[in-house]
């Protein structure tokens, strides 16, 4: 008997006593908790949003589309990166008036190539207001899940209010499990000595997360 | 079960010698009463916590009720998205199908994201014998590697570490296993994790082998979930060409809502944030995007032998997020490495003797390693009432009876007489007879929760009687402490 069979067999003998019930998933589970936690206006779950990533370290900034070249440039400059890590898609004016050399990721690089690299810029899925929470999928507007982890700073882009949810059940509504996805709230960090918040291990030490509000985005990626 | 932990004493002398060690008692309160306190307030925040626990409960009822379909299900659906499923009855074949897996590679290190399930197997250990290097990236994980130590907390391995010492165990030992530490290095937090940095850039950056768990799995579409905070889970679960994961059956979610309320109760319960740093979802393979190489292999190793037991079962909902352990007055005073197992404080006191039966003394002693304050339960996120299958394992210690075994149902003769009645007792003793250790539990025990006082009834009440074991008070137990001023006036005898 292969270890499958033997297993399976296990299993449905030790539930000999428990009586046979056709109730539907849906039926047998209450879902009485919130879909969403308080009653907030579009602009207050912004607000919350970027409240919550800066309780976890995250530093925010807030500007419009006319705007956003100019701050990623300055962020970049206030980092001294040399160059930087671009995601296949990355809205182009994103980085029109950036100096640093762009990097583009390729399936061949290697995680040794990546670590010489000093920033990175993506998008973003969506961003969870009451979690402080940025959620990549590997869109072409964000890459593979290697290009925002090896680079130690990493600068994502939120478009607000399209991309953000208030609550973790209205995100995962929104979220395809078919794609590989991070979820990302704050730096990142460690509760292991004498269990305190350390921000900065082996994720990148520094997340900027940049909302951006004034241009209508076309098509979610979510 | 592995051998990692044969020889240990019982509860009891393992517990008295913890107790002895003052530096491991100062880490211990020090980190639980800061984590318990942060909980509290992580908890608060949200107003419906009372149902997501309630929702947790079910899905995971369901679940385990219905688990030879969802497990088909999960097979069907990592299979579709380009993975290979393993089953491994117990902890030699899950082993052996690792080794296989690594063997096939060609490669001779594997880089490992913290998980239970492969330290309950000893994969390390079955890996070295095959010259095999695991190397461990967690940062308590690895202060326990470096430091040949034991784990002692589900979530915080190296908790009874202070950061004095870690700092010692680096300086000594990086150098042995790589990158050594840097000159000087200081005690700051910030400037010891720095150094795991360092040290294990380079291990991620050229592995090509990564070993994971998962905390959840979800059947309707294969995804596995990794919740963890330092992003070396990311690293191991990204960088390399081929991922194993070694998952214990009972982890399966049936639908991918499910998690949005294991995702709301799993981070505040464990390290007290509304949102851990880091969570990766992966279902199957990706072109181009992390591992092209990636095997589930399923364990049992006595999980269906705990689901057959009616009572017990409960045990299989635990999510693994340590809040029990953290608010437990046994636990503080005893350390993790008095349970004899990777699993310790109450869960552990409940789902080792389930997973590897009441034949060792240390096993038959975890039952009684509790004074039923029901600390445990008040804080569980899934509702394990833990003191139900504490009083329940105690009396089929006690008096015998019917449990599953690899799947065959077998009698076990009544601990009378034996080697591990006399374990028992003296781990029953040493719980109650430290007033100290109890004070805290009973300042968060609630007063509504209506405790079912259970004397050890028929053979097993004449038993204690007559051993002078301290059954339970037939009046609350929060009550009776506080009439007796913590049992002094009262050597504990049934009321
Ligand atoms: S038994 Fe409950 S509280 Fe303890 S680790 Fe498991 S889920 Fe958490």
């Amino acid at each position: 008997m292969s270890s499958r069979e033997r297993i399976l067999g296990r299993v449905r003998r030790a539930l000999a006593d428990v009586p046979q019930d056709d109730t539907s998933y849906e039926q047998a589970v209450p879902r009485e908790y919130l879909r969403e936690h308080g009653d907030r206006s579009v602009e207050q779950t912004v607000d919350l949003l970027a409240e919550n990533l800066a309780d976890y370290r995250a530093l925010v900034h807030r500007t419009d589309a006319e705007e956003l070249p100019n701050l990623i440039m300055r962020l970049l400059a206030q980092r001294g990166s040399q160059s930087v890590l671009v995601p296949p898609e990355l809205p182009p004016e994103w980085m029109s008036a950036a100096g640093p050399t762009r990097v583009h990721d390729r399936a061949a690089s290697t995680p040794h190539e990546l670590d010489k690299v000093e920033s990175v810029i993506t998008g973003c899925a969506i961003a969870i207001a009451e979690t402080g929470t940025i959620v990549l999928d590997g869109s072409p507007d964000q890459g593979r899940r290697r290009i925002t982890l090896v680079p130690d700073h990493h600068i994502c882009v939120v478009r607000v209010p399209d991309q953000v949810v208030s609550s973790v059940p209205q995100a995962l509504e929104r979220l395809d499990p078919t794609r590989p996805l991070t979820w990302i709230s704050g730096p990142s960090a460690t509760s292991d000595i004498e269990l305190d918040r350390v921000e900065g291990v082996h994720g990148p030490r520094t997340l900027e997360v940049v909302l951006v509000s004034g241009r209508a985005s076309a098509e979610e990626n979510a | 079960m592995s051998g990692t932990f044969v020889g240990m004493p019982a509860f009891p002398v393992a517990a008295h010698d913890a107790v002895r060690n003052e530096t491991l008692r100062g880490n211990l309160r020090h980190a639980t009463h800061t984590i318990r306190a942060k909980r509290a307030k992580a908890v608060a925040e949200v107003s419906d916590w009372a149902e997501l626990r309630e929702a947790g409960k079910r899905i995971k009822d369901h679940t385990l009720f219905h688990l030879d379909r969802y497990l088909v299900q999960l097979e069907e659906a990592v299979t579709a998205a380009g993975g290979t499923v393993h089953w491994a009855a117990d902890a030699d074949e899950a082993n052996r199908i690792v080794v296989q897996l690594v063997k096939e590679t060609g490669e001779s290190e594997v880089v490992k994201v913290k998980s239970m399930a492969t330290q309950e197997i000893g994969l390390n250990e079955a890996l070295e014998e095959e010259g095999i290097r695991a190397y461990e990236t967690d940062l308590a994980e690895l202060i326990v590697q470096l430091g040949k130590d034991r784990p002692s907390h589900i979530l915080v391995p190296a908790i009874h570490r202070n950061r004095g010492e870690i700092r010692e165990i680096f300086t000594r030992e990086m150098s042995e296993w790589g990158r050594p530490a840097p000159e000087g290095l200081t005690d700051t937090p910030a400037e010891l994790a720095e150094a795991a940095r360092l040290h294990l850039r380079e291990k991620f950056l050229r592995a090509k082998v990564g070993v994971s768990g998962a905390n959840f799995m979800i059947a309707e579409t294969g995804t596995l979930v990794v919740v963890e905070s330092e992003g070396n889970g990311r690293m191991c679960l990204t960088l390399p060409e081929t991922l194993i994961s070694v998952v214990g059956i009972e982890k399966i979610l049936p639908t991918w809502r499910d998690l949005e309320v294991f995702l709301q109760t799993l981070p505040r319960s464990s390290t007290a944030e509304r949102m851990n740093p880091y969570t990766s979802m992966w279902t199957g393979t990706t072109d181009e995007d992390g591992p092209q190489n990636f095997h589930l292999v399923l364990l049992d190793n006595g999980r269906t032998d705990t689901l057959a037991d009616e009572v017990g079962r409960q045990a299989l909902r635990c999510i693994r997020c340590s809040a029990c352990l953290n608010v437990c007055p046994v636990y503080e005073r005893a350390g993790g490495h008095a349970y004899g197992s990777v699993y310790p404080g109450p869960i552990g006191a409940i789902l080792s003797p389930q997973l590897r039966g009441t034949a060792s003394e240390i096993d038959a002693s975890l039952p009684y390693a509790s004074s039923l304050c029901g600390a445990c339960y008040e804080v569980c996120p899934v509702a394990i009432d833990i003191p139900e299958v504490l009083v329940h394992l105690r009396e089929r210690i006690v008096e015998g009876g019917q449990v599953t075994r690899e799947g065959n149902k077998v009698i076990l003769k009544p601990a009378k007489g034996h080697a591990a009645e006399r374990a028992a007792m003296r781990a029953a003793r040493w719980a109650f007879g430290r007033p100290g250790a109890l004070r805290t539990g009973q300042r968060l025990a609630s007063r509504t929760r209506r405790f079912h006082p259970r004397t050890l009834p028929g053979p097993g009440r004449a038993w204690s009687e007559s051993r002078d074991l301290p059954t339970l008070p037939a009046e609350p137990f929060r009550d009776w402490w506080q009439r007796t001023q913590g049992g002094n006036t009262d050597k504990g005898a049934a009321k």
